[in-house]
């Protein structure tokens, strides 16, 4: 105790010192040190003569005509160089556009021409100058679609079928939804986060997976994290009061929250769709449709449930459907022309985030409801097993 | 470090790509997709096609410790002397040393050699001579000298394990006449092997083999990332060495090839001869072909003299008959030019 008054004393001359410098000061300290420690050769002896670590990712790997283009992304801590390449256990001549040296979180393109088979599979392995192999198998070879109007205008009807139709289909359940009882209504909207729920499950494990084959400076677990903790917080901070407002007003917003967290799931979708088509990962099945029209159509019923009774117009539902829909549509061009895993990551974590943050939105819907009887009832509580039953149901679908 | 995907479970995302393409299948009844699909490559090819590359990969190897040019051609006899009883004596000198090696353009090994080269020197003598062969080892492993021949037990290179820094002297005499090799045999044997520490042991008959253009060729390749695989494959160190220079052989000239396979990983190599047939003399232990063909076994330590002579002018290739050896570099051209008759 008998030290507060020297602390004091300190205290006095510290404040005396502008607080911009106590920002900076560890900063500037920081960065001197890392010079010294970079400059000064001590980096040298800490590492003890260590070899290199070496760590390429294929980040993309397109082809055209008697040519593979690989994209390399440096995601080891030193520099790595491409010394040869090999295609199908031979070594290729190849070009490099932004040199064969890639510095760290660096990246390269490089050209193999080579007489690739349709539709067979082929081995890439690049050769780095210490010996070391970094491989990519292209499962199904098929040349990589170019962004031509008639590219746009496949992978257009095709974001149409998967994501807008199905939610518009949805969307003709508004006139059942404004005829049920309160009760019946709650069961629709948990029914709804129980498709939710599987929807933003599903997008998580998407997620986590495409994070697997991020390159390992880019932590793609962690921008899971940053992904979807930042949609959650973002959407919250962005319409938290309207969505919190009593009344037609904070269920319109719930409305257009849940279709923009589909819409960012079915961006997510669209991506994987746009890159497994492009690069000829598909195939055909009329059966498949129809489970593709009911898995996704249950989206349209989620969207206009919490507007049930608000009489919403037609361009409000044209809109709703188009935000949940279309960016399966913008999803499927980027995953044709520009798929990288780490975007991937990223747009499917970002989706998980934002339907976490509709479905909490939807409690607060029912909550609101039901004042202040129980949220959970037989009804609601069964709302939420049977939207994750028929999800998982109507997925075995897709699953034929 | 292997990216994959086809191994990974079918999630549900595979199974939307199907539906995707079952919506696609739909659209395709539509005339717009219909005229939109002709528009999909895979179909045609708008854009310029590229030259189809070459299966030798790029650039060319100028650190590999030895010349492959003249490492075909080069024999060393030793420093010759005669003892009391006025028998020939081949003294030699290896020294084990640490060195990295151009193994692929700019990629590099850290091998471990024979004086300083992958494969050793070639070493040759006369059935019946004394070899006496000073070994130090300088490198940071243990080593030996194995030599393939008959010898007494305690010059065999396998227990009198060198350390680094000594040395020893092996001593013996040179029998049977053939075409042997040399290498480490210490443990683990695979890695000392496979690391560079081997060369041919040449023991000639007592009556010369006809006069012939000779050369030496060493099959050995490279594990560059120690998964148990060669990523290299080469006559004499170097891939493509003979591609890229191709070797001149004159029209009608005997050629004489000694050939040895120190592949490791590998359990067999071969070698196939364009345009011509050649004379397999197995182990070289006998003056008398024992085969007449153009593709040619090998086990690992295998070795044989291959004997044969062009008719035609032009180039001919020669190569391992498993392809993927060949195009990881074992490959080789022969450019058989009219005889100049000196």
């Amino acid at each position: 105790m008998d030290g507060s008054p020297r602390r004091g004393r300190a205290g006095d001359r510290v404040s005396r010192i502008p607080t911009p410098v106590w920002a900076l000061l560890p900063i500037v300290l920081l960065a001197v040190l890392g010079v010294a420690l970079v400059r000064g050769g001590l980096l040298d002896v800490l590492r003890g003569g260590a070899p290199p670590v070496e760590a390429l990712t294929f980040e993309r790997v397109t082809l055209a005509p008697d040519l593979i283009r690989v994209e390399l992304v440096n995601g080891g801590p030193d520099p790595v160089t491409v010394a040869q390449v090999m295609v199908d256990e031979a070594f290729w001549t190849f070009t490099s556009r932004a040199g064969t040296t890639i510095p760290r979180l660096g990246r390269t393109t490089i050209e193999i021409p080579y007489p690739w088979v349709e539709h067979e599979a082929h081995v890439v392995t690049v050769l780095t100058s210490t010996g070391l192999t970094f491989t990519h198998e292209i499962a199904v070879a098929r040349a990589t679609p170019t962004p031509d109007a008639r590219y746009f205008g496949v992978f257009t009807l095709i974001g149409l079928y998967v994501g807008v139709i199905p939610v518009a289909i949805g969307l003709l359940w508004y006139p059942l939804l404004r005829r049920l009882e309160r009760r019946w209504l709650h069961f629709v909207l948990a029914l709804t986060a129980g498709l939710l729920i599987f929807l933003g499950a599903d997008a998580l494990h998407e997620a986590l997976e495409a994070a697997e084959r991020v390159a390992g400076a880019y932590q793609g677990v962690l921008l899971v994290l940053v992904g979807a903790l930042g949609a959650v917080l973002l959407l919250q901070a962005a319409a938290g009061r309207r969505v919190g407002a009593e009344g037609p007003a904070g269920r319109r917003a719930v409305a257009w929250l849940i279709a923009l967290g589909i819409g960012l799931h079915n961006l997510g979708e669209g991506l994987a769709i746009g890159a497994a088509y492009a690069v000829g990962e598909a195939a055909l099945g009329a059966f498949l449709i129809v489970g593709f029209m009911v898995h996704n159509s249950t989206e349209g019923l989620g969207i206009v449930a919490p507007v049930a009774n608000d009489r919403p117009g037609l361009a409000t539902l044209a809109g709703l459907g188009a935000l949940a829909g279309l960016p399966t549509i913008a999803g499927a061009w980027i995953g044709g022309l520009a798929y990288s895993a780490t975007l991937a990551t990223l747009f499917l974590s970002v989706g998980a985030g934002a339907i976490a943050q509709v479905v909490v939105a939807l409690y607060r819907v029912v909550a609101r409801d039901t004042r202040d009887r129980p949220v959970w009832t037989p009804l609601t509580a069964g709302g939420l097993l049977t939207g994750l039953l028929v999800m998982y149901g109507t997925g075995l679908l897709v699953a034929g | 470090m292997t990216d994959d995907a086809s191994t990974r479970p079918v999630s549900r995302r595979d199974l939307v790509r199907r539906g995707a393409l079952g919506l696609a299948g739909v659209a395709a009844a539509s005339q717009a997709l219909r005229a939109a699909e002709r528009g999909l490559p895979g179909s045609v090819s708008p854009h310029g096609a590229h030259e189809p590359g070459n299966a030798v990969g790029q650039g060319r190897v100028s650190d590999a410790s030895i010349d492959p040019m003249v490492f075909l051609e080069q024999f060393d006899g030793g420093e010759v002397s005669r003892d009391a009883a006025g028998r020939t004596v081949r003294e030699f000198h290896l020294t084990a040393v640490d060195r990295d090696i151009e193994v692929a353009p700019g990629v590099f090994y850290a091998a471990w050699t024979y004086n300083g080269q992958v494969p050793g020197p070639t070493l040759r003598a006369t059935e019946g001579d004394l070899v006496r062969v000073h070994f130090r080892n300088r490198g940071t492993h243990a080593h030996t000298i194995h030599f393939h021949g008959i010898h007494a037990a305690r010059m065999d290179g396998v227990f009198e394990v060198v350390h680094p820094g000594d040395n020893f002297v092996y001593e013996f005499e040179a029998k049977p006449f053939g075409l042997h090799l040399y290498h480490c045999h210490a443990v683990p044997l695979k890695k000392h092997i496979a690391k560079g520490l081997y060369g041919t042991f040449l023991v000639d008959p007592r009556t010369p083999r006809p006069a012939a253009r000779e050369m030496v060729m060493v099959l050995n390749g490279f594990d560059t990332n120690f998964d148990g695989e060669n990523e290299v494959y080469a006559v004499n160190t170097v891939p493509f060495a003979y591609h890229h220079e191709p070797i001149v052989v004159r029209r009608g000239e005997l050629q004489r090839i000694y050939m040895i396979n120190l592949l490791e990983f590998d359990l067999i190599n071969s070698m196939h001869l364009h345009g011509n047939f050649f004379h397999v003399y197995r182990t070289g232990t006998k003056l008398a072909p024992d085969e007449f063909t153009d593709t040619l076994m090998f086990c690992q330590g295998e070795r044989h003299i291959l004997e044969f002579a062009y008719e035609e002018t032009g180039r001919f290739m020669f190569h391992a008959h498993q392809s993927e050896f060949a195009e990881l570099g074992w490959m080789g051209l022969l450019d058989v030019v009219e005889r100049v008759i000196a």
